[in-house]
């Protein structure tokens, strides 16, 4: 049997449906990576069917080819590269005249085009309706109506795409003017049927925007995403710990035949640091990132990004860095990569900059147990005045960096405010997991594992204590002490081992492996209030863990910006804390 | 009656006369589909009017109030 491979491009606007469309079609049989040399992702996938292996690549969504931004590039070279042998454009079947703008301008450019109109069931509901064969008639090029969980579009698109290319079949088209043109065909191909106002729709999107309602719900929502965070992963978290107790003794057993250091360094070093960081920092993420992909799906970031404009603005930054923030509160890691969203290259570097100084999933329970510790009963209101310090904080840093060294680059602010859709459950769950969660837990443990191991030299050699005594200077004069400073520095791979670190300095043992909340406040009450205190502040501004800092990296490919990141909260922290060890 | 689109009141459809935002802007403008006879409408804006949502062709696009000011509009 001869084995037939075909290359398909997705392409189409952002908020059209186009992953889902990706990831029907090729479910969990793909992966993203970056392009070559640049910070721009694409997602690869494949399927397999009959005697043809499909291989789908999910071209970055634009709403254009002309234009001057990194993925319109890709896009646009990608598409006249000939690697693909159909180029699949989706449109949206509720705006199919905006759409026909990005497809007329890739028919100018390649004759191998399918065009696929989906969100067809919104467009029923809306009473548009839309002449398939008239289109595909006008434009010589197959056109295809799909919809969000239904199945016949989708076959029908894979049995165009085992086809050959039709030669004959070339696209015809009679003028340069695309949007004139978009508009003419659209016109000719699109009927309204009776009245298509959803009252109720545009009343939710009107009290959600407004000025009193909007920031009431858009506040309550955040507190409440935060709270079911931060109180759902508790039992989680300590069944999670449990398990992976059950685990050291397991392995302990299994691996007896490693002679003795090695055996203690790969289960007292790695083991038992992969494994306390990743019982601290899964369930949290695992609950808030479906959360906040539920709330993207939904159509709802957007608006909470118009209401928010007007507070960024002020600092020189736009709406989506208060949506990045956010992500930031889930991981700091996730919130940078996040920053793709804001085209405009200023805003997006000071999104980029301040993203740390928002509390992470990976701070908050050092937070609460401090807070508890200082303020009794008010603990609640210390860790949310401690989130609005960040907050602050990220928009001062980014009001004095755009008056200052981001002075002159020049920006403006364009988003598109999509209709409020239902929800896709299942998707939103498989996917954030996968994506988000999964990915930064990877990353997360390939730097834990190496920190457990260097951990394990310093504690066994008994150095913790001795570099304690060395930073002890330093700790005082911000606030703190020499233990407390050496935790935040050897918790670089990532905060969760703040306590621990201060624990094994303190109590002088050898490993983390049975090392518990009741010792580390049994240890922490004998400090004082301003120590208490200044390692809060501390928590919400120092350095990135590095996982966000390997991420800064990444994504500015700019050694410059990733160390201004790095020093920007370290010196706020710090100033901070010096000025309270003064005060106090 | 001729205006420029920040000043237009919400829910009154008008017709764009001509563009005279600065380069950047008028292509990305052009991008979504923002020309000179487009029909536009303003939705809704932000609680300190600096965001307008302005609806054409079918869908929403947020801009800020400002960068409207060189839109001119027949209402």
């Amino acid at each position: 049997m001869v084995k037939k491979a075909v290359t398909v491009a997705l392409a189409g606007n952002p908020n059209v449906g186009k992953s889902t469309l990706f990831n029907t079609v090729t479910g969990l049989r793909q992966h993203t990576g970056n392009w070559p040399g640049k910070t721009v992702e694409v997602a690869r996938g494949y399927l397999t069917k009959g005697d043809t292996t499909f291989t789908f690549v999910d071209l970055p969504g634009t709403y254009a080819l002309t234009g001057g931004s990194e993925e319109e590039r890709i896009a646009a070279e990608y598409i006249t590269s000939g690697n693909a042998d159909w180029i699949v454009v989706v449109c949206d079947g509720t705006a199919l005249e905006r759409s026909l703008i990005l497809a007329l301008q890739i028919l100018s450019m390649t004759p191998n085009v399918i065009l696929c109109v989906s969100l067809m069931d919104e467009a029923q509901r809306m009473g548009i309706q839309i002449h398939a064969e008239k289109l595909s008639g006008i434009l010589g090029i197959p056109v295809i109506l799909t919809a969000a969980g239904r199945k016949e579009g989708i076959s029908q698109l894979l049995a165009h795409l085992s086809r050959e290319p039709d030669a004959k079949s070339r696209p015809k088209l009679e003028s340069i003017d695309v949007i004139g043109q978009a508009e003419r065909i659209a016109a000719a191909c699109t009927e309204r049927i009776g009245d298509n106002a959803q009252p109720w729709r545009q009343k939710v999107d009107r009290i959600l925007v407004s000025r009193t309602w909007g920031v009431v719900i858009l506040l309550g929502l955040l507190m409440l995403l935060v709270w079911l965070t931060v109180w759902g992963a508790n039992v989680p978290s300590r069944m999670l710990e449990a398990l992976l107790d059950r685990g050291y003794f397991w392995l302990h057993k299994l691996l007896r035949w490693i002679p003795d250091p090695l055996h203690s360094i790969l289960l007292d070093g790695a083991y038992a640091t992969c494994a306390r960081v990743l019982s601290v920092m899964l369930p949290p993420m695992a609950i808030f990132f479906p959360l906040f992909s539920l709330l993207e799906d939904v159509g709802y970031l957007p608006r909470m990004a118009f209401l928010l404009d007007g507070g960024m603005r002020r600092c020189g930054g736009c709406g989506k860095q208060a949506l990045t923030m956010c992500m930031g509160i889930g991981c700091n890691a996730v919130g940078v990569t996040g920053c793709r969203i804001i085209q405009s290259p200023r805003e997006r570097l000071l999104a980029i900059l301040t993203n740390s100084m928002i509390p992470c999933n990976g701070r908050f329970p050092t937070l609460i147990v401090l807070a508890g510790l200082a303020f009794g009963k008010w603990a609640a209101f210390a860790v949310g005045g401690c989130v609005l310090l960040g907050v602050l904080g990220a928009m001062l840093t980014s009001g004095v960096l755009s008056k200052t060294a981001l002075r002159h680059t020049c920006s403006h602010f364009l988003m598109e405010i999509p209709p409020l859709r239902r929800p896709r459950v299942g998707q939103i769950l498989v996917r954030s997991l996968i994506d988000r969660t999964l990915c930064i837990a990877g990353r997360a443990l390939r730097v834990a594992a190496p920190a457990g191991v260097i951990l394990w030299f310093l504690t066994n050699g008994g150095s913790l204590q001795l570099l304690g005594k060395v930073l002890e200077p330093v700790g005082v004069f911000f606030g703190m002490n020499g233990v407390i400073l050496l935790a935040f520095v050897l918790s670089l791979p990532a905060n969760e081992l703040l306590f621990p670190v201060i624990l094994m300095t303190v109590t002088g043992a050898k490993s983390l492996q049975g090392l518990g909340v009741t010792d580390i406040v049994a240890i922490l009450s004998e400090l004082t209030f301003e120590n208490i205190l200044c390692m809060m502040i501390f928590t919400v501004f120092h350095w990135p863990c590095a996982t966000t800092i390997a991420t800064i990296w990444k994504e500015t490919a700019d050694h410059r910006k990733t160390a201004a990141a790095v020093i920007l909260p370290t010196a706020v922290g710090m100033m901070l804390c010096a000025v309270l060890h003064f005060l106090l | 009656m001729l205006l420029t689109l920040d000043r237009l009141p919400a829910g009154v459809p008008a017709a764009v006369v001509q563009i005279g935002c600065h380069e950047a802007l008028r292509e990305r403008l052009r991008d979504f589909g923002l020309i000179p006879g487009t029909k536009v409408v303003v939705c809704y804006r932000s609680p300190d009017k600096g965001v307008t949502a302005l609806q054409f062709r079918g869908s929403v696009i947020a801009l800020r109030t400002r960068d409207l000011k060189g839109v001119r509009v027949q209402w």
